[in-house]
């Protein structure tokens, strides 16, 4: 496939039919994978020798917060196509996005509250990297907030646009803040490309099948909800062209 | 078979139970507004089609 032949999924009616033919391997490739890894993780893990059973929260917790950012960051870069491109399958992608960002930010911050409070002895701390996630947990709130309060979607795809590009800055730091704040609680990144930072090879390759899971769990529901965004607007303009009512 | 989570027995299976929850919320959500927006669609277009 040709770079430039991308953009013919642009057009939504090729969009669906992608989407439909990939959805199925998805659904089973991530049913697969997060079937294997929270298994291999839970029932086949030792505990860790500092941590105890705790660190089994690790298989959730991970994954769940690379997909809160990386929601955001696939976000941005649909918007930013909406902003240069004026492709309306790249707003309502990133339209679509927002709701599982939400669910995986909320995972992200539950299952690191239940973490924190044996091992750092709360709940919640007023750090780095904990702060700047709930704040990209509010610029997702607000984000769909917006989109929900502009009647006229183009209006609204521009405005979330911006938000979106605001957004980032808060998605980058909380995905870098542990590198270069110090004085945070939160422990550096747990996977890195530099085989000696990573941990436990025991750990490790079931987080690796569970964060699998959790990206192949997140682009079949992005894919699945930006079809169904596509439908709305396709029912609006049959309405419309029937006199008949808004569709939201 | 069933691991022995020791004193953080409870926040564990709260983690595994909080994420399990949230993510059937989100899948059964987008399926069923994804079911329900794909029948009205069908059933205006067949609808326009019979109007002509």
């Amino acid at each position: 496939m040709k770079f430039s032949s991308l953009w013919e999924f642009s057009n939504p009616t090729k969009f669906i039919s992608l989407s439909e033919r990939v959805l199925p391997s998805l659904w089973i490739l991530a049913g697969g994978s997060l079937f294997v890894g929270l298994i291999w993780g839970f029932f086949l893990t030792p505990d860790d020798y500092r941590q105890g059973s705790t660190v089994k929260i690790i298989y959730l917790h991970v994954p769940a917060a690379l997909m809160a950012i990386n929601c955001w960051l696939m976000m941005l870069v649909a918007s930013l196509i909406w902003i240069i491109r004026r492709h309306h399958v790249s707003a309502l992608a990133a339209r679509a996005a927002a709701p599982v960002g939400i669910a995986m930010t909320i995972i992200a911050l539950v299952t690191g509250a239940l973490w924190g409070q044996p091992m750092w002895g709360a709940w919640w701390a007023w750090e780095p990297r904990l702060t700047s996630f709930l704040i990209l947990f509010l610029f997702y709130l607000g984000y769909v907030a917006l989109w929900e309060a502009i009647e006229n979607t183009d209006v609204a795809a521009d405005l979330t646009a911006f938000l979106c590009l605001v957004g980032s800055v808060f998605a980058l730091l909380s995905r870098y803040a542990a590198l270069f704040w110090s004085q945070g609680l939160h422990q550096g990144a747990t996977l890195s490309l530099d085989k000696e930072e990573n941990i436990a090879d025991v750990f490790y390759f079931p987080l690796l099948v569970c964060i699998a899971g959790f990206v192949f769990l997140c682009i079949a529901l992005i894919l699945y909800r930006t079809g169904t965004e596509i439908r709305l607007r396709q029912t609006s303009a049959l309405l419309a062209r029937q006199g008949g009512e808004h569709v939201s | 078979m069933f691991p022995d989570l020791g004193k953080y027995a409870d926040v564990v299976l709260s983690a595994y139970a909080v994420t399990a929850t949230i993510m059937a919320v989100i899948v059964l959500v987008t399926l069923v507004r994804g079911k329900r927006v794909r029948s009205n669609l069908r059933e205006l277009e067949i609808k326009q089609e019979e109007n002509g």
